[in-house]
């Protein structure tokens, strides 16, 4: 296996409030390989988001790393400075985020906030600054992109604006892009645009991509590997076909029993009871333990084995006869 | 028996600039037409769903049910009664009190600073029934304890909340709910348990519901009749199984392939062309032709009137 | 992005209303703030002496019997030369005790600034939540007008205000009406930025569901506008009613100066003021700057107050 661009060691994120200390990310360790999709996903409250903002030094303070390591190409980046950080974010790292505007400066043209990026990180002329840019914009599948570079953000449309926001994050050529529920906010039918762009730029260009997402249908469709968090913990981690089809944590099991499937017919959907615990009120033991069906004393008092590659974090993981 | 009649039921917005611009720009006014002659009706205790995308006026159709909007044209007809035009205020009165909304934010629908049993009891204050234990009972009965009518909104989490909204619904006994993206703000596991819950009400109170949603796997559990909007007009109407089965016009044939599939690993689809019009400036004739596949001449010229096609209903010329 | 923890306090049922408000984000912040703290005391060292007087006072500077023009001009902590009595803050041309004085005033300047502040908060609530539920032609006349008044210096206004309610009263009337006037102006002059304020905060809240649900229960526009929309409105109205506080307390203090405002025989601490300045070239400089020190102090101190409380309740800040 080649060597992975990403690789996150035993990442904990910590917000001290004033009545204690809470841990929206909790011993997390997960690797992407080049040109591969690894789906995060998880529930609101799930410390998805708060893991990706954490690798490209995004927290907003006081949340800050507790320990933990963040491994980008071979380097240590969870203890560079904020200017280390910021020529790293846009060079070595894209992004992608829910709503395209938060990306974009609404004041500039778009050809200018795409050949200022690539001036600020790559040695190039302007001029090839520029001729970059429209092949960005075109890879992108932008129609006429020569003639929209002088374009406002604010003159696209909503799934016009995000492939404006992914020909950005991919203009310096990172070799991660994170993209934070980039189809949330729009249409099904863009939705499955943007979901197909991202799925061709990562296999043509190789370029690791991390999708953070709700929505477990994205998951199954882009994914090659999914990790399922819930209340800052890695739940599992693995090939997304075997986590969606034979879940092994309890937690992952009841979320996909209880999404409506047009297989299931019309009877009873299956329901998690409870919902998320705040930060604030993580229960002890296992997070998931008050929800779970199958939880023993053992689930209340010990967390249990941490989440990794092929191994559920649960005591009692649901084992199947794999199914090929 | 059909509970509610729509007809022929329009809306169109002024999205003008204020007037001493139009003056100074010499623009005429701007209408969007939000909702074009729309047409169907929904049977007494069962589920209808309305499903489309950002613009298709589905927000706006169920507005106009409850009453929060009137039409521009058309009419809605609850138990034979037109809230829009009913002179006779205490007919009004008793068609508002059998019809209630749930809506899309549970955060925004709870009043911050009311305590849940006065958010509850309001529908039954309003028309000034007896509340003495409602709030409680009503609690119980969406899952929630009695206890927690003494507090506040946000004391509860998202899918409590929407419990709550659920209660307050309850609390006047009405026989039409609108459900307006009920589930659209929640997580997963929560968005079962409202499903679940809605089901479960719906038995037991004998009622009817206008689930508007852009979640296709939530109106094909939920629903008995689907209608599927495009910009602002009905393309199709058919039942769940057939519609999912059996799409007969070309934009639900797409809605249903763009729709991400827990099962379908690494699938590799052309997705759809294009993006929704600017409803402001629709295309003409057919306003799906310029994303459709199929389009032919006569789409781009003259506009499908729905017609009947077995027991499903589409506005397609080409769609049989 | 929904993955930003909100700590919550955890309900706890067997808690005193009193614990749970002690344990409040507000009153957490408010003990972190050294300024509040100081500001918040001496606000309430002015208000109960002021409320007190009477009790405080050692003479009631308004009673004629308990003056000796002999104590004329005594300098604070001096015996006078005549009588021999000593006076805290000495007198002034009349003999009145200046302590006494700038306690009775105070009484005068908060009162008309509270009443001015609650009759323009009342005035400017009103117009701001009808202009912004109804919206319309009501909402344009209310708010250009709103726009105009603000071209001028409020204490203009209040002046044209108090002048021409003055040519209205009947001359006998005019001292034992002063005060309501002034009122009157100063609540005018200041209502238009509370019903800028609850205009915006109302076209938020309308735009919510809650309202939604209210008005398709069949509730009338005025009970969704008092019942609903007003508690969420109120917070930033707090803010600016304390801040217009210190403003409402400068502009009587202007006012009285200039002579347009309370009468000697209701002297505020801007007619102390205006009285004290005749005397400072000639020596007697405590007639005049221990009132407007304590002017000084109430007017910071509320508006200091006033700043905390906006970044306090303002959860961008925070």
């Amino acid at each position: 296996m080649t060597d992975p661009v990403l690789s996150i060691r035993d990442l904990s994120v910590e917000i001290p409030t004033r009545k204690g200390v809470v841990c929206p990310v909790d011993s997390v360790s997960y690797d992407i390989a080049p040109g591969e999709i690894l789906g995060v996903v998880g529930e609101s409250g799930a410390g998805k988001s708060m893991a990706g903002n954490a690798v490209i030094g995004l927290l907003n303070p006081p949340a800050r790393i507790a320990k933990g390591e963040i491994w980008l190409n071979g380097t240590r980046i969870d203890q560079l400075s904020g200017d280390a950080m910021r020529r790293l974010r846009g060079k070595e790292i894209g992004m992608v985020f829910q709503d395209p505007l938060t990306s974009l400066n609404p004041l500039l043209q778009i050809g200018d906030q795409l050949t200022e990026t690539m001036l600020t990180h790559l040695d190039i002329s302007r001029s090839e600054a520029e001729q970059r840019a429209i092949a960005a914009l075109q890879e992108v599948g932008i129609p006429g992109a020569a003639d929209r570079l002088n374009s406002y953000p604010h003159e696209f449309s909503g799934g016009m604006r995000q492939r404006v926001v992914i020909a950005l994050a991919l203009c310096a050529e990172p070799s991660l892009v994170i993209a934070d529920e980039p189809t949330t906010a729009l249409d099904v039918s863009v939705q499955a645009q943007i979901v197909a762009l991202l799925k061709k730029l990562c296999r043509e260009r190789g370029t690791a991509i991390m999708l953070i997402t709700h929505d477990m249908g994205v998951i199954a469709e882009a994914a090659d590997r999914v990790a399922v968090m819930y209340a800052g913990r890695l739940a599992e981690l693995g090939p997304v076909r075997e986590i969606l089809t034979s879940p092994s944590h309890p937690y992952t099991d009841g979320l996909m029993a209880s999404t409506p499937l047009a297989s299931r017919g019309k009877s009873r959907l299956h329901q998690i009871p409870g919902s998320m615990p705040r930060l604030n009120a993580i229960p002890d033991g296992c997070a998931f333990n008050p929800r779970c069906p199958y939880a023993a004393d053992k689930c209340r008092h010990d967390p249990g084995p941490q989440g990794a590659e092929g191994r559920a974090a649960c005591w009692f993981p649901i084992v199947r006869e794999r199914t090929a | 028996m059909d509970l509610v009649k729509v007809k022929n039921l329009s809306r169109s917005f002024d999205v003008s600039k204020p007037w001493l611009n139009r003056v100074i720009e010499r623009q005429p006014k701007l209408f969007l037409k939000a909702v074009s002659e729309v047409d169907f009706d929904i049977a007494e205790r069962s589920t209808y769903a309305l499903v489309g995308e950002s613009g298709s006026g589905k927000s706006t159709i169920g507005r106009m049910l409850v009453g929060l909007l009137t039409p521009s044209d058309g009419n809605v007809e609850i138990e034979g009664v037109d809230l829009a035009h009913e002179t006779d205020a205490a007919k009004v009165a008793a068609v508002r009190a059998d019809i209630q909304m749930i809506f899309q934010d549970p955060y925004a629908s709870l009043n911050p600073r009311w305590r849940v049993r006065d958010i509850i009891v309001e529908p039954v204050l309003a028309q000034g029934g007896d509340t003495a234990g409602l709030a409680e009972r009503l609690l119980e009965q969406v899952g929630l304890s009695a206890e927690d009518a003494g507090k506040f909104p946000h004391e509860f989490s998202g899918g409590q909340r929407q419990r709550i909204c659920i209660a307050r619904a309850l609390s006047s006994e009405p026989r039409l709910i609108v459900c307006d993206e009920p589930t659209s703000a929640l997580d997963v596991s929560v968005q079962a348990q409202v499903l679940n819950l809605m089901s479960d009400l719906k038995d037991s109170f004998g009622l009817t519901y206008l689930l508007i949603s852009h979640d296709l796997t939530v109106v094909q559990h939920m629903a008995d009749r689907i209608g599927v909007l495009y910009l602002g007009r009905l393309v199709e109407e058919a039942d769940p199984d057939t519609l999912f089965s059996d799409p007969k016009h070309p934009y639900t044939q797409m809605l249903l392939e763009a729709a991400p599939r827990l099962d379908a690993f690494g699938r590799e689809v052309t997705p759809p062309e294009g993006e929704i019009p600017n409803p402001i400036d629709p295309p003409t004739g057919c306003a799906f032709h310029p994303r459709c596949p199929l389009a032919v001449d006569r789409c781009r010229t003259e506009r499908p009137e729905l017609r009947e096609i077995g027991t499903s209903r589409a506005a397609c010329h080409l769609a049989e | 992005m929904t993955d930003t923890p909100v700590p919550k306090t955890a309900p706890v049922r067997d808690k005193s209303r009193f614990a749970v408000a002690m344990e409040s984000d507000f009153v957490y912040a408010f003990k972190r703030s050294p300024v509040a703290i100081v500001s918040c005391i001496v606000v309430l060292i002015l208000v109960l002496s002021a409320v007190f007087a009477p009790l405080i006072a050692t003479t009631n500077p308004f009673d004629p019997a308990s003056l000796n023009l002999m104590n004329g001009f005594t300098a604070p902590m001096e015996p006078n030369a005549f009588t021999g009595d000593t006076f805290l803050l000495g007198t002034d041309d009349q003999g009145r005790d200046v302590f006494s004085t700038i306690l009775y005033g105070m009484r005068i300047s908060l009162f008309v600034g509270v009443a001015a502040v609650l009759f323009a908060m009342v005035l400017g609530i009103t117009l701001g939540l009808i202009s912004g539920y109804f919206g319309g032609w009501t909402e344009t006349i209310i708010m250009r007008t709103a726009d105009v008044q603000l071209t001028f210096p409020s204490i203009l206004v209040a002046m044209l205000i108090f002048g021409i309610a003055k040519g209205v009263t009947p001359v006998e009337y005019r001292d034992q009406m002063a005060i309501w006037v002034l009122i009157l102006a100063i609540g005018l002059s200041d209502w238009v930025q509370f019903a800028r304020v609850v205009r915006s905060a109302t076209l938020v809240e309308k735009s919510k569901d809650y309202v939604a649900a209210a008005r398709l229960i069949g509730r009338k526009p005025g009970a969704i506008m008092l019942r609903h929309i007003l508690p969420n409105v109120l917070s930033p109205v707090l803010v600016i009613a304390t801040i217009s506080l210190a403003l409402a307390i400068i502009a009587e203090a202007t006012l009285s100066f200039l002579g347009v405002g309370a009468p000697p025989t209701q002297p505020s601490l801007g007619t102390l003021i205006r009285i004290g300045q005749g005397f400072l070239f000639s020596g007697e400089w405590w007639i005049l700057l221990f009132p407007a020190v304590t002017l000084l102090a109430l007017a910071l101190s509320v508006n200091l107050l006033g700043d905390w409380l906006r970044d306090a309740l303002n959860p961008r800040l925070r």
